[in-house]
């Protein structure tokens, strides 16, 4: 954006959003809203603090397992969807179901069948995430060019040739797309179990904080996390434009 | 004209690569093809011409391994066809090339699903590169190329494994006019060069009574084989020289006098 002649850096509009957060900080308005400044004095000298790094590491540990589960089971099951009628028909209906479902409501039932800990946290992500990696690898493949798969056949591929030198190339925009919103909604999974669970990660530390009304330090760990899922998406949104050279062209 | 007939001296004398025998495909309650026969000789070209939804795609796959026939049988080298085989090697109507590798891998490509090993399988890819005429753009992408030159890429591809039989669907179809005519100048040379058979289906006249030894015009609904014909007297001419051939000129008006009852 230009502005008076001059090339505006990126995301300089957050620039004047913190501005008015610091300003209404200032004024005193609510208790709620610390001043910005304050909240960052606030979040350095968290940082490096036992129970933060015991969070981070936590739900580090949590948000990777549950993506990478996700990732591992949801590609293969999608392309297995979208290449196999019967797949398709059985498994369909179960991944809209949940896709849409409000799973939050489901946590409370997977604390009870796996414990008030980890174990439930990562499942909870691996919901949250594997839905839509499902469905855009299914989308990705049906929508395949059929001569390539003729292609392939006509020189001998068998079906595992067919699969990794085919499908998954042929569906990867969709797949990464698939994935980065999964890995989206893995952020909201990991943060949401922690919450309803509230003895793990950043859970606890939400719960420490709010409850003992320390305003600044709750800011100070939500703008980590933000800032966190900005990153992973970035990330997953650079890898997406690398296959984009092809992906119009299919 | 009858069949029989010239199946018959067809087999006394002429030593035949690909056999039909029979095919018949149906879709459903459609038939697409019907108790059809025919012989391709070796080490020459043949046309399967016809009118769209004659079933010549369907008959070019099914010789292919790609597709099943409801009854009857195709024979390679006397070997009945039970799905594809390094025998044969398709040339795609849409090239149908990988958009995410680049030409040396495209063409390499054959060679990579029957395991030759990366070293060897580029060389050859390079040779056949140079050899459809597109030295330098190993590393290119399809998107970066023209149709005609992915056509020679997905040509280059059909070569490096080395079929024996070559089977080519609407190969010049989507490409542009002039490029055509290189392709088909092209394709003389290689039908000359190469001890292969090929298979090629078009629907231009034109086009196959200029570059085949043996035409097959397919009639539709249900298909079968209604006429074969083969040109005799220009096919050791020029290329420049066919056009304006006496034979070339009345057996495309043979042909088109024979069709033009079954285009819509």
């Amino acid at each position: 954006m230009k502005l008076f002649g001059y090339k505006l850096p990126a995301m300089s509009s957050l620039l004047l959003w913190g501005l008015l957060w610091e300003i209404i900080g200032q004024m005193d308005v609510t208790f709620f809203v610390p001043p910005l400044s304050e909240v960052f004095v606030t979040l350095f000298s968290i940082i490096g603090t036992p129970a933060f790094t015991k969070a981070l590491s936590e739900t580090a540990y949590a948000f990777s397992s549950g993506v990478v589960i996700s990732i591992l089971i949801g590609i293969p099951v999608g392309i297995l969807m979208g290449t196999s009628r019967l797949v398709d028909e059985i498994l369909l209906p179960w991944v809209n179901m949940f896709l849409s479902a409000p799973l939050t409501a489901l946590v409370p039932v997977l604390m009870v069948l796996f414990g008030f800990g980890m174990k439930s946290i990562i499942i909870t992500t691996v919901l949250f995430a594997i839905w839509i990696i499902v469905l855009n690898s299914r989308a990705g493949v049906m929508q395949i060019n059929r001569s390539l798969v003729e292609m392939a056949k006509s020189f001998g591929a068998n079906k595992m040739d067919a699969f990794t030198k085919i499908y998954f190339w042929a569906a990867l925009p969709e797949i990464l797309g698939g994935v980065r919103i999964g890995i989206i909604r893995a952020v909201k999974g990991v943060i949401i179990g922690q919450l309803l669970i509230s003895i793990v990660g950043f859970g606890a530390l939400f719960e420490l904080y709010s409850a003992n009304f320390l305003m600044a330090h709750f800011w100070a760990v939500l703008i980590v996390l933000f800032a966190l899922a900005f990153c992973i998406s970035e990330i997953l949104a650079y890898l997406e434009r690398r296959v984009a050279y092809y992906a119009a062209k299919r | 004209m009858d069949m029989s007939q010239i199946k018959d001296t067809a087999k006394q004398d002429v030593d035949v690569a690909v056999s039909v025998r029979g095919v018949s495909k149906n879709y459903g309650d459609v038939e697409a093809l019907k108790d059809l026969s025919l012989d391709f000789p070796r080490g020459e070209l043949t046309s399967l011409l016809g009118p769209s939804g004659c079933g010549k795609t369907t008959l070019l796959k099914i010789i292919a391994g790609l597709l099943e026939p409801t009854s009857g049988q195709v024979e390679v080298n006397g070997k009945t066809v039970t799905g594809p085989g390094p025998n044969r090697a398709f040339v795609f109507q849409d090239f149908a090339l990988l958009p995410w590798a680049t030409v040396l891998r495209n063409v390499a490509f054959g060679l990579e699903l029957r395991g030759v090993a990366k070293s060897e399988r580029e060389s050859i890819a390079e040779k056949y590169i140079k050899d459809v005429g597109l030295a330098g753009f190993e590393n290119s992408y399809p998107h970066e190329l023209s149709g005609g030159m992915r056509q020679r890429v997905g040509l280059a591809r059909a070569l490096s494994v080395d079929a024996k039989v070559l089977l080519l669907d609407e190969p010049f179809s989507a490409v542009d006019e002039q490029t055509r005519r290189k392709f088909q100048e092209d394709l003389l040379a290689l039908v000359k060069n190469e001890n292969k058979t090929f298979i090629f289906v078009t629907h231009s006249i034109e086009e196959a009574v200029y570059v085949s030894d043996q035409i097959a015009i397919l009639l539709p609904r249900p298909s079968r084989v209604s006429e074969i014909i083969r040109p005799s007297g220009f096919r050791d001419k020029p290329v420049d020289q066919i056009r304006r051939d006496r034979e070339y000129l009345d057996i495309v008006d043979k042909i088109w006098a024979s069709l033009r009852n079954y285009v819509e």
